[in-house]
């Protein structure tokens, strides 16, 4: 039998903390003690508790209490929600918001987190991308030359404020995208949820970053056509977590990233090539995550009917904003020259041939035979996302 | 065929929460129950002994009035938690105070919860009377008419204690260290300077059997365990580790305070 010695602690002052912590470890102890009220805490305190008092004595001011433990306990039935380190395959729905590893009391809600399979969500660059990701976090506030000069002709901004206005709505959709699967993905999967939580935050960056470059100089936006819109609801509906993962981070952000590339490569001044860098660099974490995580779980066949399901829903409307190609051509010529529209249609014509060559890369990187990878690639949306 | 229809007292929104709990859980063990509630223990126990219910989750001055009113009606308590038996209320003033035993108090003011608690305003004014010691009893109403069952009335007792409205205090026994951890009252600010004897709280009361069903839902009840993590938290909203056959040994004092009282 341990034996607990209060002294003067009270119990409206955290004796019960000594109390139990004994109870913890013996079935049986003897508590001690000199507050004047002792004789009353103990015993309500045990009462309420299912704790019996065996013996009570007070002598010469000094509270002398045997104590046993109640038979019954929160914990009898508590299972450790797995271990920190290491994930399980399926994650049960009673483990619920509770830390990974945690002790877990038997009871209580078991809210539905659908994403709860290692095989659907798990990739082990998880906790790797997510560390480099929020290393990577910038400010858009000062990441950004915000007030650098902009003598470019008010045409070519006319086109910097279309590719903008086209950024923000494709960003929103990636933005949206892994938002819904985010709430899915069983807490268990810790790192997935977080990386999925980064990356939500990366696109709210974006999204701000492009609209406050379209704003710089102009009032109003730019064109958003139905047929982009028609492609970004294709994904915004998708409900499976990898074909959604695949045709978003895998083909559209993988198409963006050579777009993003051009624009920074194309820009007049430095704030847009600056706000299309530190947008790239984000996506191709991404991209690097998606392609890890397919790389374990990809239906090589459920995808490619998914490219070829997408381009049927897709293959009536118009394809990609024509707003949005000129504009990249006029960004790429700097001028209304002729010889100048020339070059640049020459190099959007290009940057159309390095997205294709970046999803192929991608696709076969998941498995697919380069001839497959091709005809998967000439699937891919006209709308680059 | 009619359900087992108890009866008890909404003090507390949760009471609702209480009651389809017990509800769910025992009709899936084949019990048709249903419950009503009460504003008051009043109207809860005229409506027992009108048999609108079977039983009644009764203070113990329900339970007190109930044995009262049946005149020659067979009352039995069936059931108790295992937290209602043998408290105890406690006296406090301030330990910078002059109050120092139970004599310091005569003719001073003593602030009590509601009038009808049995443990913050009937049973320690009784064990003042008792020991021929008379004071000026000022009443905290929370609630009137739920017998106390709100703390609410304890806690404006030591509120008035600790702002020198009056010179000692009338709480229930547990609630000493729960005042002084939720910061009510300082710690060392009180000093415990009389306590009554012990005495049982609430029961579970029948009149007459209680009914069909009464022996089945007394036996479930005791049959709950608190290790069950379905029933788990119905026991800790309900204050309870466990269900105990009901005893009537426990309420002498409460008797006793009613008679003089009344």
């Amino acid at each position: 039998m341990s034996v607990i010695d209060l002294d003067v602690l009270g119990f409206g002052e955290g004796a019960h903390l000594l109390v139990a912590r004994g109870l913890a470890g013996s079935p049986r102890v003897e508590v001690r003690g000199r507050d004047p009220a002792l004789a009353i805490d103990l015993p309500a305190w045990c009462r309420a508790r299912g704790h019996a008092i065996a013996a009570l004595d007070t002598h010469d001011a000094i509270t002398t209490a045997t104590i046993d433990r109640a038979a019954t306990s929160r914990w009898i039935s508590a299972e450790r929600a797995g271990s920190i380190d290491a994930v399980v395959d399926r994650a049960p729905a009673t483990w619920g918001l509770a830390a990974r590893g945690a002790l877990v009391e038997a009871g209580g809600p078991a809210p539905s987190f659908p994403l709860a399979d290692r095989s659907i969500v798990w990739a082990d660059e998880a906790a790797r991308l997510y560390a480099q990701a929020t290393a990577a976090q910038w400010d858009p506030a000062t990441a950004i030359p915000w007030r650098a000069p902009l003598d470019h002709p008010p045409e070519i901004e006319d086109a910097i404020v279309q590719i903008m206005t086209f950024l923000v709505e494709n960003e929103t959709a990636a933005l949206v995208v892994p938002a819904r699967f985010l709430a899915q993905v069983h807490p268990h999967f810790r790192e997935v949820m977080q990386l999925l939580a980064v990356q939500v935050a990366d696109e709210a960056r974006h999204v701000e970053v492009f609209t406050r470059r379209a704003t710089l100089r102009r009032a109003t936006l730019g064109t958003s056509a139905a047929a982009g819109r028609a492609s970004l609801d294709t994904l915004v509906r998708e409900p499976d977590f990898a074909i959604a993962s695949f045709l978003l981070n895998v083909l559209g952000e993988g198409s963006f990233l050579p777009l993003l590339h051009f624009i920074r490569d194309h820009a007049p001044d430095d704030a847009t090539a600056t706000v299309a860098r530190l947008a790239a660099q984000d996506e191709a974490r991404h991209v690097a995550f998606a392609l890890a995580h397919l790389a374990h779980h990809a239906d090589r066949e459920q995808l490619r009917a998914a490219v070829e399901r997408r381009h049927a829903v897709l293959a009536s409307t118009a394809g990609l904003n024509e707003d949005v190609f000129d504009a990249l051509v006029l960004l790429a010529a700097g001028s209304w020259e002729p010889p100048a529209i020339k070059r640049g249609h020459a190099a959007v014509v290009a940057l159309t041939a390095d997205m294709d060559r970046a999803r192929r890369a991608h696709l076969e990187r998941l498995g697919f035979s380069s001839a497959d990878a091709e005809t998967l690639s000439s699937l891919h949306t006209r709308n680059f996302m | 065929m009619r359900p087992f229809i108890l009866g008890a007292v909404a003090y507390d929104p949760k009471v609702v929460t209480i009651w389809e709990g017990f509800r769910a859980w025992l009709e899936t063990r084949g019990l048709p129950f249903d419950y009503v509630l009460f504003s008051n223990y009043e109207a809860q126990v005229d409506a027992h002994l009108r048999g609108v219910v079977d039983a009644a989750w009764n203070s113990p001055l329900a339970w007190v009035q109930t044995v009262r009113a049946a005149r020659d009606r067979r009352v039995e308590a069936i059931l108790m938690r295992d937290t209602d038996q043998d408290l105890t209320s406690v006296i406090v003033a301030r330990a910078d105070g002059p109050i120092r035993s139970i004599e310091d108090l005569r003719g001073k003011r003593v602030g009590v919860g509601a009038g009808d608690s049995p443990q913050a305003t009937l049973i320690p004014l009784d064990h003042l009377a008792s020991l021929g010691v008379t004071v000026e009893a000022k009443r905290h109403d929370v609630l009137l008419g739920k017998h106390g069952d709100h703390v609410g009335g304890e806690r404006d007792a030591i509120r008035a204690l600790v702002r020198g409205e009056v010179e000692a205090a009338c709480i229930l026994d547990g609630n000493h260290a729960l005042f002084q951890r939720e910061g009510t009252a300082a710690p060392g600010l009180l000093r415990i300077v009389a306590q009554t004897g012990a005495y049982d709280h609430c029961n579970m009361t029948v009149i007459d059997g209680g009914g069909a069903h009464a022996s089945r839902f007394r036996e479930l009840l005791l049959a709950m365990r608190y290790d069950d993590p379905e029933v788990r938290p119905l026991l800790d909203l309900e204050g309870l580790r466990e269900w105990r056959p009901g005893r009537t040994s426990g309420y002498a004092l409460l008797e006793r305070a009613v008679d003089r009282f009344a």
